[in-house]
């Protein structure tokens, strides 16, 4: 469950009052109409869907009712900072990285386990030994 | 490969079954495949599968970072209908349809596929205007779908609230009667079992991270246990398919998103069909345990924590109880989250990639795993012949620049 911070009312409301509502500041194209149909199946349907940091635009639903924008881990899910509409993120994957990198920690990937297989072992393949007990 | 029977069974009781096969050998890596399939998951394993035995390619290996069927396979709730809007999506689906009928007798490995029959209810005006012409769609393209009223969603399931009384009524819905439920993991258990024993390699914790391409061509791909040479790449890898295509330079249109389902303590016998309502947003089940297998939405944010939101639950949770009044004191006993590739138009991306022998199957959103079998059938056809198979070829990336979308959006019964 988020407590998300929302920079219009100031306070700190639960996710349910909020909505997400997918990549932030992305752009219109200037001149639709003088678009390649790459550049408009871009702007419509591509998105960065980065595993990391990400910048999202939330509407206050039923709060303010206003949209603003999140910066969060998408592996984590941490709440990096909220800010409004038309201020520029402070918090980066980059930003991130390089602190990560200065406090000598590996950036977090997590959310992937590798147990479950058994370790490698030549008696479990050998053919021979097919059907033995292992 | 033994071949599992009542005699074998019986047999091995004799030795106090101490000594069956192993179903899959754990290979080392070689330096170099046929072809690589990246992602060891329902579809990943299907693809091997079906090279290995229709188009007799055998070098082949399949790359899993974690475990087999660990991901998307073994946490969705095993629903496997066809009974979608448009041709295209309604041939892909129908062609999986039609290899699930015969599935446990190809593998010779018990799926426990299940056709029970789905309901997708319908609870205003227009979802029953939207059914029938769903329903006159799927019997134009052979596929068996009805339309069943209020009265008779009541007989086919007693327990439901059907009543005028509900907050949302069920006015009716449509009633596929081939579909059903399968067991996720014995699906991946025998897909791989049936590759391995044609020679592929099952790589499990092994994971890509990064692709060797020389020319736009694809060479290989580097792993942590070393680089693997391959000239066709296939990447079957789900949630995860963005973060592939962007180490090999391009980018997909998808978003991942978590899904969660949630099972009940085991009951008996009580539910002998799926019920799924797009409306008040539920799907359920009662698995051959006993359990209810309960799903519903996606959470909106993106998130590749395999893991889903608490409000999920409750809005979930909302809605099989409203239908299903009876089930208000169930108590749950497992929750877990998937992380599902959805695309614009709610239609998978089989396709050839800007870099020449690299092949994408993603985007199924949340609706694979019923298509398990048909999306390994035609992308292993895909790969063995460098170019697409014609049932997959209408979902080419190329569709979201051209704007030849296959929009199921509301089309299909729920939102996947």
């Amino acid at each position: 469950m988020f407590h998300i911070y929302c920079p219009y009312c100031e306070e700190h409301r639960e996710e349910e009052e909020f909505h997400p509502k997918g990549q932030a500041h992305i752009q219109r194209p200037a001149d639709p109409e003088a678009c390649s149909d790459e550049a408009w199946g871009d702007y419509l349907f591509f998105r960065d869907n980065p595993r990391g940091v990400h910048h999202e635009l939330w509407v206050h639903a039923v709060g303010c009712r206003k949209f603003f924008n999140i910066t969060r881990h998408t592996v984590s899910y941490e709440i990096l900072e909220t800010y409004k509409m038309g201020e520029a993120p402070t918090v980066t994957a980059k930003s991130v990285s390089e602190k990560d990198k200065q406090a000598g920690v590996q950036a977090a990937t997590g959310g992937w386990q590798t147990v479950g297989a058994r370790p490698e072992s030549e008696a479990l393949n050998d053919a021979s030994n097919q059907g033995a007990r292992v | 490969m033994q071949r599992y029977s009542g005699f074998g069974l019986v047999k091995h009781a004799l030795s106090h079954h101490e000594n069956w096969q192993r179903q899959w050998r754990n290979p080392t890596p070689k330096k170099e495949y046929d072809v690589i399939i990246v992602g060891g998951g329902g579809h990943g394993l299907a693809t091997a599968y079906y090279l290995a035995k229709e188009h007799g390619i055998t070098n082949v290996a399949v790359i899993e970072k974690g475990w087999l069927g660990g991901g998307n396979t073994a946490r969705n709730t095993t629903i496997v209908r066809s009974n979608y809007l448009w041709d295209e999506a309604a041939a892909l689906y129908e062609h999986s349809m039609k290899l699930w009928e015969g599935l446990s007798q190809d593998l010779n490995y018990n799926v426990m596929f299940s056709q029970r029959g789905v309901l997708n209810l319908g609870h205003t005006l227009q979802d029953m205007r939207d059914i029938q012409r769903r329903v006159n769609a799927n019997r134009l393209n052979g596929i068996d779908s009805q339309v069943l009223d209020a009265k008779g969603v009541q007989e086919l399931v007693p327990i439901m609230d059907c009543s005028k009384g509900a907050r949302y009524p069920v006015m009716g819905a449509s009633w596929q009667p081939r579909a059903g439920v399968a067991r996720h993991d014995a699906v991946a258990w025998g897909f791989a079992r049936g590759a391995d024993a044609r020679g592929v390699d099952i790589l499990q914790q092994t994971e890509v991270t990064g692709f060797k391409i020389l020319d736009g061509r694809i060479v290989g791909v580097h792993t942590n246990r070393g680089d693997i040479g391959a000239k066709t790449v296939g990447c079957v890898a789900a949630g995860n398919s963005g973060v592939l295509a962007k180490m090999a330079g391009f980018n997909l249109p998808l978003e991942s998103h978590p899904l969660q389902a949630l099972v009940s303590e085991p009951l008996k016998p009580i539910l002998d069909t799926v019920v799924m309502s797009n409306h008040v947003h539920g799907y359920i089940s009662q698995s051959d345990k006993g359990d209810l297998v309960i799903g519903a939405g996606i959470d909106g944010y993106l998130g590749y924590g395999q893991r889903g939101s608490y409000s999920t639950v409750e809005h979930t949770l909302q809605a099989i109880v409203e239908m299903f009044p009876i089930f208000s004191r169930v108590r749950m006993n497992r929750q877990w989250g998937g992380i599902v590739d959805t695309c614009p138009d709610a239609c998978p991306i089989l396709s050839a990639t800007p870099v020449k022998g690299l092949f994408f199957n993603c985007g199924w959103g949340t609706g694979g795993f019923k298509a398990t079998p048909g999306s390994g059938h035609v992308f292993a056809a895909s790969l063995a012949k460098g170019e697409m198979h014609p049932i997959a070829a209408p979902f080419s990336i190329d569709r979201f620049h051209t704007g030849a979308l296959v929009d199921e959006h509301g089309a299909a019964g729920v939102a996947h």
